[in-house]
């Protein structure tokens, strides 16, 4: 029968959750790197006993974690994390030039088809690829130094590259999002990057339809409809029929457009899932009651999924990497939630239980459906 | 030999149990210490110093002899006692860095 794991990053430390086919008894192992900071974890498509890790830490810095067999033992790989060249400046939060600065790994972005090939994403916004297992990482500079990089600027959290998409029919393709500047596609492996944010509009900066600055907090992809892409933004809920070169808004009847994670159900490409958050200044779900939105018309059209979810005095928030899908026949959907829950839902949004209530907060959700 | 004493979340991460012992040949400074304890447990490259700098990290602090050294020049020599193994040399997660 096949298992799923469950890969859950937070404020300090790492949980992993495993489950059987069932998805209603669950093992809980953790904390792994107690203490630390873990922004993401996620497995190699082409091998899932190998795990990347991103630990990280106010005192001490970055930290790549591997696992060559599933997460029972961990080891430090590469964390050189130098940009490339003279790494210039972008904007500061009031505007200044403010130069580029190594913070931390945000995105871990195994290739789909070389357990030792990886992408992370960083903070300040730049792409880096490992070829051999993360033991040494190198910049793909064509992203941070497109000629608009100098008008980039920081969200909330950081000016952050949080979305590592790679194309799996078009092996040269890949996007990144980076917050807040856009959404991005290259179509030579990463040497150069087109800005792909028209159709987006965003208050708070000084041409609404500029084409950067834009504060894009998800971007989600269905395998077999590469070119179809959804987007979840600072506020608004996109949607991109062609590769990213236009978007139209697919909010429709959502409470709030705002929020974080958006994905996309395993097996029914126009099955859409977001979860709305009440405002920019208020991260928690509207009412206080913490509902996923379900779209199976591709937007527009939003169902609200409440069953098993707290109805009441819920103020929690669901970070951007939060949220996860798996693949069994009937797809499960996961997240996380800043007040340490982890909840599943394994038939696809109709209903949902806790798999664990009292983490740290969570920082990412990731799942493997393991065979 | 030259005693450090890290904190717990990097002896963790080092797999260290109490403290690391250093055999460091010449001048003994705070440099030559930390690249010693850096060649033996190379996993602690960049979490007490800068990978590209060098500096060290904001939140983390060097201490000896009841002295606090963080400002001090890296390749001042070190207190005597350190030198010569009757006192540690602290490497201290600031209070501020949690």
């Amino acid at each position: 029968m096949s298992g799923i794991r469950v890969l859950v990053g937070t404020r300090k430390g790492a949980f992993v959750l495993s489950a059987d086919g069932k998805r209603d008894h669950w093992d809980i192992s953790g904390p792994h790197f107690s203490g630390w900071e873990i922004y993401h974890m996620k497995g190699s498509p082409a091998d899932q006993d190998r795990l990347y890790a991103s630990q990280s830490s106010g005192w001490s810095g970055q930290v790549v974690q591997r696992s060559d067999d599933g997460g029972k033992s961990w080891q430090p790989v590469g964390n050189d994390f130098s940009y490339a060249g003279t790494p210039g400046t972008h904007q500061w939060y009031d505007g200044t030039p403010h130069p580029w600065e190594f913070a931390r790994v945000w995105h871990l972005e195994p290739s789909l088809d070389d357990p030792d090939t990886v992408y992370a994403g960083v903070e300040d916004a730049g792409l880096f690829k490992s070829a051999d297992g993360g033991n040494s990482w190198q910049e793909l500079p064509g992203l941070r130094t497109h000629n608009s990089g100098p008008s980039w600027q920081p969200g909330a959290g950081g000016m952050c590259l949080h979305t590592i998409i790679l194309d799996p029919v078009r092996p040269e393709r890949m996007f990144a999002a980076i917050s807040a500047a856009g959404a991005f596609r290259s179509d030579d492996a990463g040497q150069t990057w087109l800005p792909v944010n028209h159709g987006l509009q965003s208050e708070g900066i000084p041409d609404p339809d500029a084409e950067v600055g834009h504060c894009v907090h998800r971007i989600a992809m269905h395998p077999s409809r590469p070119e179809v892409l959804f987007m979840q933004k600072h506020w608004d809920v996109m949607r991109s029929d062609d590769a990213g070169d236009s978007w139209h808004e697919i909010s429709g009847n959502l409470p709030t457009d705002f929020g974080f994670p958006i994905d996309v159900h395993a097996h029914e490409p126009e099955t859409v899932y977001v979860v709305p958050i009440t405002s920019d200044a208020e991260h928690f779900p509207p009412d206080g009651k913490l509902r996923v939105y379900r779209s199976r018309s591709g937007g527009d059209d939003w169902e609200p999924l409440s069953t098993g979810l707290p109805q009441q005095h819920c103020y929690v928030n669901v970070y951007r990497d939060a949220m996860a899908v798996d693949s069994l026949d009937t797809c499960g959907i996961y997240f996380g939630t800043t007040g340490g829950q982890v909840y599943v839902s394994p038939d696809a949004g109709d209903s949902w239980a806790p798999i664990v209530r009292d983490l740290p907060a969570v920082l990412s959700v990731e799942v493997q459906t393991l065979t | 030999m030259i005693r450090v004493l890290l904190p717990a979340h990097l002896r963790t991460l080092a797999r260290i149990d109490g403290e690391v012992k250093l055999s460091v040949t010449g001048a003994i400074t705070q440099r030559s210490v930390l690249e010693a304890l850096e060649a033996e447990h190379p996993e602690l490259r960049g979490t007490i110093r800068d990978r590209g700098t060098g500096k060290r990290r904001a939140f983390i602090r060097f201490f000896a002899c009841e002295q606090d050294l963080s400002h001090q020049a890296p390749d001042e020599p070190l207190p005597a006692a350190v030198a010569a193994g009757t006192e540690p040399y602290l490497i201290v997660a600031a209070m501020a860095g949690g």
